[in-house]
């Protein structure tokens, strides 16, 4: 069920093809939506510990970012994850799991929402270091480039990360390397407490510049938009062309965190969902192109239902032992120690 | 037995690992063209090429953070920082990323590379190029730290570390490069986190690694001559590190001395001695010494950094004292 979220929709009979596609993108976008605002939900009723970091209003960038990316792509992720790896394709059941602190989640209750990882499906780990994924997605274009497996790399970081020094050996030594690093920088304006413009000096477009590192930026809000570019540059990394930078610029909607009630924001008038909704934007284009209200109102049903579905399976999941994480600090001895 | 220099150990083990699995790569510093700061890496580039023995900018935090996200990603590389005070600017890569990732990833996720360190003084190097720093890195759940002591230990042990699933910190002393020891032809190769008993001996046994187990011989040999018959116990990994074979020891001599180039205040020495009072309290005849630099970053001039050094004639104040 959550698997198939990675695939696009059958289209309905009256849709271009263009619509489906379109369809397959908004029903990723919803789950993202849906799954996360169940997330507020449980935090406030205590049952997902911790820090919560949610990206509400910036869908558009995973979704359209991954529209772009096969099976064989790995990619690293940030604090403000949960888009990631939704969009990546990983399972709702085990993502909930996690967040809820149970042994079945994808990593048994040891990482929660800031560390949500599956190797298997190349998604190297959200983050909770700003910047810290950047070096890692790095390494991994790296080891796409030695092994000639024609895979890319992608690192998702916030404009919070752009004052980092990790980040900037990094686009240094793709460049060097003409590694096939795609660099995603979701520039929703804040940098935890502080807007960006307080926090670096220059444009993340410029930076990628002064290393010969293609850019562009766009509004990160238009899926559509994202996804064709993220294409078009992800053509070029499997080409050899190098690393390529692509800068979304898009709003924070909430907090830095849950429970963060944002005093500090003078913009959070017009920052809001009534000004600029990433869904309402592709529901409004869906419909424009013909698409029956009610082909997505299916959508949003059945996302719905499997959202729920899954927090009601992680309710029912198990609380983790010490033990077993014990266990996971190393691997098992090697066979000749 | 044939002889090699370390640094000829080293370089071998590099080459027959790169040779036995293409997924090894190294990374660093002028390890390419220049054939490495200390000449570990000489040879390789030719041998491998390009591809696989990398040349890096002077971005300790990038190119090891890129070592995380290769090993994740199928590769095995092996990193040299020039030198170990170098590391500090890598931390987040080694601590919070390599060193967590199979724990944080609900065991899921293996991190097998190498870093590898030059630490130690006696060069007259100063202070940010001659620390000691294992004790950092034996502290964070999920490393392992290796420091061998012989010539034949520093290819074992390497070759080791390269095949190990998990991130190793591998240091290696500036001072042993160009030294001599025995290398067999076919060294056998053995897993990280067993001690060797490096000199038998009934009366005290001294537990180090690294390059004080020869400054511990130089002791020893000295106290022979008095009749007094030191156990050299080389611990050749800190993380894990063998507490079996040092307990042993402690129940055949009943007397202990931790010896090593860190700094005393916090370092491994506190460790060895904290689990023996504990495990091996039954067995002791005396205090547990500790014998180590004092706390004090490693200075420069000649005349400083001899005062600063543990030798063998503070190993042998250090085993006077657990004779008292």
């Amino acid at each position: 069920m959550n698997r198939g979220q990675k695939r696009v929709e059958s289209r309905p009979a009256d849709a271009s093809p263009a619509a489906a596609d379109m369809l397959g993108l908004y029903e990723r976008m919803y789950t993202i939506r849906t799954s996360e605002l169940r997330l507020a939900n449980l935090f406030a009723d205590g049952a997902a510990p911790g820090f919560l970091h949610l990206s509400v209003g910036q869908e558009a960038v995973p979704v359209g970012v991954s529209a772009a990316l096969e099976a064989c792509d790995t990619v690293a992720s940030n604090h403000r994850g949960h888009g990631h790896v939704i969009a990546r394709g990983l399972e709702l059941d085990r993502f909930f799991l996690e967040i809820m602190g149970k042994a079945q989640g994808y990593c048994r209750g040891r990482g929660g929402s800031m560390h949500i990882a599956d190797m298997s499906v190349g998604m190297l780990g959200a983050n909770g270091i700003v910047g810290g994924g950047v070096p890692i997605a790095l390494g991994s274009a790296l080891a796409h480039q030695v092994r000639g497996n024609g895979a890319i790399a992608v690192a998702y970081f916030g404009d919070g990360a752009l004052a980092e020094g990790a980040l900037h050996e990094s686009l240094n030594l793709a460049a060097l390397w003409k590694l096939p690093l795609l660099l995603v920088c979701e520039n929703n304006g804040w940098s935890e407490f502080s807007p960006t413009s307080a926090q670096f000096a220059a444009h993340v477009v410029d930076l990628a510049g002064a290393f010969g590192i293609g850019a562009r930026s766009l509004d990160g809000n238009d899926v559509v938009a994202v996804a064709e570019a993220a294409r078009s540059f992800a053509g070029e990394l499997r080409a050899g062309q190098g690393p390529r930078l692509l800068e979304c610029v898009t709003r924070r909607i909430r907090g830095h965190f849950e429970g963060d009630a944002q005093k500090y924001r003078p913009d959070l008038a017009a920052a809001s969902l009534d000004t600029d909704d990433p869904l309402s934007r592709l529901s409004a284009r869906l419909l424009g192109s013909g698409v029956q209200a009610a082909a997505i109102e299916a959508i949003e049903r059945r996302v719905a239902a499997a959202v729920e579905a899954a927090v009601e399976a992680a309710r029912c999941g198990e609380a983790p032992t010490f033990a077993a994480a014990l266990a996971d600090v190393y691997s098992p001895v090697p066979t000749h120690a | 037995m044939p002889e090699a220099r370390y640094r000829d150990a080293l370089n071998r083990a590099l080459g027959d690992a790169m040779a036995a699995d293409p997924s090894v790569v190294l990374l660093g510093q002028d390890v390419g063209a220049f054939g490495g700061p200390f000449g570990v890496t000489r040879g390789l580039l030719s041998r491998f090429g390009d591809t696989r023995v990398r040349d890096t900018p002077i971005s300790e935090a990038a190119i090891v953070g890129a070592a995380v996200g290769a090993a994740m990603s199928g590769l095995r590389p092996v990193v040299e920082i020039m030198f170990m005070d170098f590391v500090t600017l890598a931390m987040d890569a080694i601590v919070n990323q390599a060193a967590k990732a199979r724990f944080m990833f609900g065991g899921a996720a293996s991190v097998p590379m190498v870093v590898r360190l030059p630490h130690g003084g006696g060069l007259s190097a100063g202070p940010q190029h001659s620390q000691c720093l294992e004790a950092w890195f034996a502290h964070v759940p999920g490393l392992k730290v290796v420091c061998p002591a012989t010539v034949e230990d520093s290819y074992v042990l390497l070759r080791a570390a390269i095949e190990d699933p998990d991130p190793v910190i591998f240091i290696e002393n500036k001072a042993l490069y160009s030294e001599r020891g025995e290398l067999p032809d076919h060294p056998v190769c053995a897993g990280i986190g067993h001690a060797v008993v490096h000199r038998p001996g009934r009366d005290v046994t001294v537990v180090t690694y690294g390059a004080s187990v020869a400054r511990a011989v130089t002791a020893a040999e000295s106290l022979a001559a008095e009749g007094i018959e030191v156990e050299i116990v080389d611990l050749r990994s800190l993380q894990p590190w063998d507490e079996a074979t040092v307990l042993a020891s402690v129940a055949r001599t009943h007397r202990l001395v931790v010896f090593h180039e860190a700094v005393e205040s916090f370092g491994p020495g506190a460790e060895i001695a904290a689990r023996v009072a504990d495990a091996g309290f039954d067995e002791l005849d005396a205090r547990i010494v500790r014998v180590a630099a004092p706390f004090s970053p490693p200075p420069f001039a000649p005349a400083l950094d001899q005062a600063f050094l543990p030798g063998p004639a503070q190993l042998i104040a250090g085993v006077r004292r657990v004779l008292e």
